[in-house]
């Protein structure tokens, strides 16, 4: 479980980035931290795994306050993914760079060769093991990045924005990886703008402006709260959207994606009128 | 007058690599068209841009054979220094494109590079501020600015070298949703209102198609598929790495139903208006 109890971080050129941020995060949830460019939810993941410490208030993670431990030891267990991955990378091979962190920790040669080989065929990267982190497109150094820390199987996934740069394959590659993360009982955070890809994973949602918390709740119920969406300089899912314009009552919720809607629409086709 | 651009039988290999990243790429731009190009990562839509404003041979090298010319210039021929008069150029992060102390300087270089003198300079930054409305930012360091904000001033720096085609590689790829269809609106305007060519490279086709006149999928290298946004919506993208908007997948369940729109919607105006008619 990671608490944050009423954390404020201040950078030391005087920006408070967050302002009082509460938040419990059980063993198995997903969670979804959305919100404007600048909002604060880049500084909160970083307090995860020890990388910030709060200013004033406390950040825990399953029972340790994080002052108490290094960075070492909480990305162990919090396994953190940057937004740029240029900020992450510094071996000379896609290879080494998977498996540094696999020898950092101690594993043995053989099990670190299958671990590499496993994650290189899943993330789409196995033809680049022995090219340079630096040669890869962005997309292919974001599924580096997330390579590099899937593969030493954290309790706690933490990714920033995985999904820019991405196409609808390697999206749905990203789905899956957090699916299967989670089905093993983990924990996985995910910074995003990726509507889409919130509609999918259904997620709960952590909504965040101005270094503050303003909603936190589930999917459903969040993405249908145009008002406070539009707060967060966010744009409610199209098929939201659509729904609100066709029905507009007050409790219209969870209306996310096609197969929600049609559920509403297809009693009230009529066979009167066909669209040629 | 020549079109905006003109490409037969392109092929591009970058230096020491296998392969051909371009493969045979035949393309007609009229001036004023709006093109939005998309494509799995790695099928080439970041190297044909590159083409466009000679970047492509000029820094990259490599093996370029075929036509490509540009705003009437054959970029083979022509320097890059004098492509970018022509085609201004915007990349997914405007870091990479602003350096000076001021959101003024930085509009300004381009024009002061060229010798201009001072009153036009000032002009045309006037201007260009203007028209992405940043004006009162005009004394304000780059990096104080938001990413959105950023983003415009790196459209504006484009904007005041007056260029007939600009070319924009995944410049929202760091936005947030709102500020995204924001710079998409602004480019509207700016194909609208000045007539300026787009080739937009983008994602997120839930956003930008409805501005587009023509949506371009390429694949391999090649463009696979070429129309107007409405039109191609009907072929299955995914397979292309394409992630097809929500209310064209919605429409898609509705022909299941026996109910086919020939023109699918692309904004939740249009689709409320369809499904109203069908709907009791």
């Amino acid at each position: 479980m990671i608490e944050v109890l009423d954390v404020y971080y201040t950078y030391p050129n005087g920006f408070t980035a967050l302002k009082g941020v509460s938040l419990t995060i059980d063993r198995g949830e997903c969670i979804a931290i959305m919100g404007e460019n600048g909002a604060g939810k880049t500084t909160l993941i970083k307090h995860f795994n020890g990388l910030l410490k709060p200013t004033k208030g406390a950040v825990s993670v399953d029972g340790s306050n994080t002052m108490d431990l290094s960075v070492a030891q909480l990305s162990r267990k919090v396994g953190l993914v940057f937004q740029n991955p240029d900020h992450q990378f510094f071996s000379e091979t896609v290879e080494d760079e998977i498996a540094f962190a696999l020898k950092n920790f101690g594993f043995q040669e053989d099990e670190i060769k299958r671990r590499v080989d496993q994650v290189l065929e899943r993330m789409g990267l196995i033809h680049y093991r022995q090219s340079s982190p630096f040669n890869l497109s962005g997309g292919e150094k974001k599924r580096l990045a997330i390579a590099s820390v899937v593969v030493f199987n954290p309790d706690y996934l933490v990714l920033d924005e995985p999904t820019i740069g991405q196409d609808y394959l390697q999206k749905r590659e990203i789905i899956e990886i957090i699916r299967s993360f989670l089905k093993e009982g983990k924990t996985a955070v995910i910074v995003t703008h990726d509507l889409e890809f919130v509609v999918d994973l259904r997620p709960r949602i952590i909504l965040m402006s101005q270094g503050r918390i303003i909603l936190d709740d589930t999917a459903d119920k969040a993405l249908s709260n145009l008002k406070l969406l539009d707060e967060a300089s966010l744009l409610p899912p199209q098929i939201t959207e659509l729904a609100y314009r066709l029905f507009n009552p007050p409790g219209l919720e969870g209306v996310l994606d096609e197969k929600d809607l049609m559920k509403i629409i297809k009693p009230l086709l009529t066979r009167r009128v066909k669209q040629q | 007058m020549p079109r905006a651009i003109e490409v037969r039988g392109l092929y591009y290999r970058y230096e020491g690599m296998d392969g051909d990243v371009i493969v045979d790429v035949n393309l007609e731009v009229e001036r004023g068209e709006f093109v939005l190009l998309t494509g799995a990562s790695g099928c080439g839509k970041t190297t044909l841009c590159r083409c466009f404003n000679g970047l492509i041979p000029h820094f990259y090298g490599g093996d370029l054979r075929g036509e490509i010319c540009v705003a009437g210039f054959n970029v083979r021929e022509t320097p890059i220094h004098k492509m970018a008069l022509k085609v201004g150029f915007i990349f997914q992060n405007p870091d990479s494109q602003l350096f000076s102390l001021t959101v003024e300087r930085d509009v300004a270089f381009g024009l002061e590079n060229l010798g201009m003198d001072r009153e036009e300079i000032k002009r045309r930054v006037d201007w260009a501020l203007e028209v992405v409305r940043m004006k009162e930012y005009r004394h304000s360091a780059p990096y104080e600015l938001s990413g959105g904000q950023k983003q415009r001033i790196a459209i504006a720096s484009v904007l005041a070298m007056n260029p007939e085609v600009i070319v924009l590689d995944e410049p929202t790829a760091y936005l947030d949703p709102k500020t995204a269809l924001r710079i998409f609106q602004l480019l509207d305007e700016l194909n609208q209102r000045l007539g300026l060519t787009v080739v937009l490279v983008e994602h997120r086709l839930d956003l930008a198609s409805r501005y587009a006149s023509r949506l371009m999928v390429m694949s391999r290298g090649r463009i696979v598929l070429d129309g107007d946004p409405t039109t191609l919506f009907h072929h299955r993208l995914e397979g292309y790495g394409v992630t097809t908007p929500r209310l064209i997948r919605f429409f898609r369940e509705l022909e299941r139903e026996g109910y086919i729109v020939e023109k699918l919607p692309l904004t939740t105006e249009e689709a409320s208006a369809v499904l109203r008619r069908i709907i009791s």
